[in-house]
């Protein structure tokens, strides 16, 4: 079985279809996988019968969908109907929606299964999955000093990507709020592309900040991915952001041939203390899509230092909204306190968020209260509006934009947690396409000195896909990305 | 939050604040706040009950449920 674990999701689904193998070994061979994997903590609720169901329906030819018998995991901020959906938190303990996520239900209608619930940050904040009530998750990635030391996957979709690089799903859900799809790709080494803002119904998905809220799948290829994107994404009238405009064939329309295109290299994104082997990448990168065909052009985005401080002002914002929906009352965890309805409020939320969340809780009341909502939250929301005519601009000069994923490679358990600006600064390249809402990717390019996977970020027009994907394709057949974390758990 | 918990949260909470506050170099003169990160109108729809009559269910998840109603601790002396 351990050969089918090894498979990508194009292959696995030809030889389901062709009968090469049954998607009942698939799931099995998976099912096994996850169970030896525990030690890796990515799982956090295992449903092998919901994989099993699936592959007896593909095999018997009841699903005959574009992912039929594909088992998946699922990013434990998909309300899942039936199955625990915490997102993370102990204030969601035991919740058990009625009801199914839009993106997950699109899924199961594909045909596929599901091997799982994976691990994140707490209400997808953070990344290095440290923030989970779950607990971290430990990347299969080990530096090669010998040292052994547990490594993050990233964050927030921090199970999700340690789950596809250790082979324990051939594909996974993620989200992407400020690149919790991304950044995570690129420390384990495998793909992940954040749609634009609205392609991939929110309906379902726990919210965080819910203008930058986006699902996109992680996968092992390129390809992989955009057929996964292609089940997730479709108008929801159930989401107000949902956009009302068809899914493309991505997968027919791959093309690595980048002839006549233009890529924008920004120069804001040449910033102090990256380290030597991600500029050297970023040269590669452009390299590689001169090599497929594509002019490389000097761009300008002038506001991409303000986008972090913008994002910490604005995702707090919404989540400190969203987030008071958790009363104790209507579902999730109560402790009643001394007797009193208020005293019931903040016992419950006293014991039910974590440091990290009540952190951007008190900042988002904060920036929203009145004497400071001018200063803070509409200044950032004006500062956003600048980015996003930054990106505009640029994309009169260029197709696609590419830049590294994360200004490092992974970093170790612990190093971080002591200071949250450090930890933010992770996603300086990632953020600045959440905020203008455009489609980005992760595609992995190399590994550092330590043996650890880097990743090359391609930021694309709204509602081109197909332009990030195809520029990303043409990097990974140039890149022969081939590692594999090598098994120890 | 413990008093223990306010000392540690309190320089962060300083810290960050701080350090958004660079916002305050950028120029903002005229431009207007982004509301919609993609252009598009808000619809309408028409008012009618889509999801109704699942009393049980929406009550399943409450850590307090009695006659067909949320429990809440007593508000109303």
């Amino acid at each position: 079985m351990g050969e089918l674990t090894r498979l990508s999701i194009v292959e696995l689904r030809d030889g389901i279809r062709s009968r090469e193998f049954s998607a009942r070994e698939v799931a099995e061979g998976y099912n096994e996988a996850v169970a030896e994997a525990r030690g890796l903590n990515a799982y956090v609720v295992e449903t092998p019968e919901d994989a099993l169901a699936a592959a007896d329906a593909a095999d018997s030819g009841k699903a005959t969908g574009p992912l039929a018998g594909i088992p998946l995991g699922i990013k434990d901020l998909f309300a899942t109907r039936g199955v625990d959906t915490t997102a993370g938190s102990r204030i969601l303990k035991d919740f058990k929606p009625p009801y199914e996520s839009t993106v997950v239900a699109n899924l199961r209608k594909a045909g596929a299964g599901m091997l799982g619930k994976l691990n994140m940050d707490e209400f997808a904040m953070g990344s290095s999955n440290e923030t989970s009530a779950h607990g971290p998750v430990i990347s299969p990635w080990r530096r090669k000093d010998g040292s052994n030391a547990a490594l993050t996957p990233g964050g927030s979709s921090g199970g999700s990507a340690a789950a596809v690089a250790a082979g324990i799903a051939p594909g996974v859900t993620g989200t992407d709020t400020g690149g919790s799809i991304r950044q995570p790709a690129a420390f384990t080494g495998i793909c992940g592309i954040k749609p634009t803002y609205g392609r991939c119904s929110r309906w379902g998905i726990v919210s965080f900040a819910s203008s930058l809220d986006q699902a996109g799948p992680m996968a092992r290829t390129v390809r992989d991915c955009a057929i996964l994107l292609g089940a997730m994404a479709g108008f929801d009238a159930q989401d107000s952001t949902s956009l009302d405009s068809p899914v493309p064939d991505w997968e027919a329309g791959l093309s690595s041939d980048l002839k006549g295109k233009r890529v924008g290299i920004p120069k804001e994104y040449r910033i102090d203390g990256v380290p030597g082997d991600i500029n050297a990448l970023w040269d590669k990168g452009i390299e590689w899509l001169k090599d497929a065909g594509a002019t490389p052009v000097e761009i300008s985005l002038p506001h991409t230092k303000y986008a972090l401080p913008t994002y910490y002002i604005i995702a707090p914002a919404e989540a400190s909204s969203n987030l008071a929906r958790y009363d104790g009352v209507r579902y999730g965890m109560r402790v009643p306190g001394e007797g009193s309805l208020d005293a019931m409020y903040e016992a419950t939320r006293a014991a039910g968020f974590g440091a990290e969340v009540k952190r951007r809780i008190m900042i988002g009341t904060y920036v929203l209260s009145a004497g400071f909502y001018d200063a803070y939250f509409t200044k950032a929301q004006k500062v956003r509006a600048l980015i996003k005519r930054d990106f505009a601009k640029a994309f009169e000069q260029c197709d696609v934009i590419l830049t590294p994923t994360a200004p490092s490679a992974a970093f170790g358990i612990g190093e971080k947690s002591d200071d949250p600006i450090a930890m933010y600064l992770n996603d300086v390249f990632a953020v600045p396409a959440s905020l203008a809402g455009l489609p980005a990717m992760s595609v992995p390019g190399g590994l550092d000195k330590q043996g650890l996977p880097l990743g090359l970020h391609l930021i694309g027009r709204e509602m081109d896909e197909q332009g990030v994907l195809n520029a990303a394709l043409a990097i990974e057949e140039r890149a022969g990305f081939t590692a594999r974390a090598e098994k120890w758990w | 939050m413990s008093d223990e918990e306010i000392e540690r949260l309190a320089p962060e909470l300083n810290n960050i604040l701080g350090w958004v506050e660079q916002l305050g170099e950028v120029n903002t003169d005229g431009i207007e706040p982004l509301t919609a990160v993609i252009d598009q109108k808000l619809r309408l729809r028409e008012d009618k009950v889509t999801a109704g009559h699942i009393r049980d269910e929406v009550l399943a998840n409450a850590p307090d449920a009695e006659h067909g109603f949320f429990a809440v601790p007593k508000v109303i002396e």
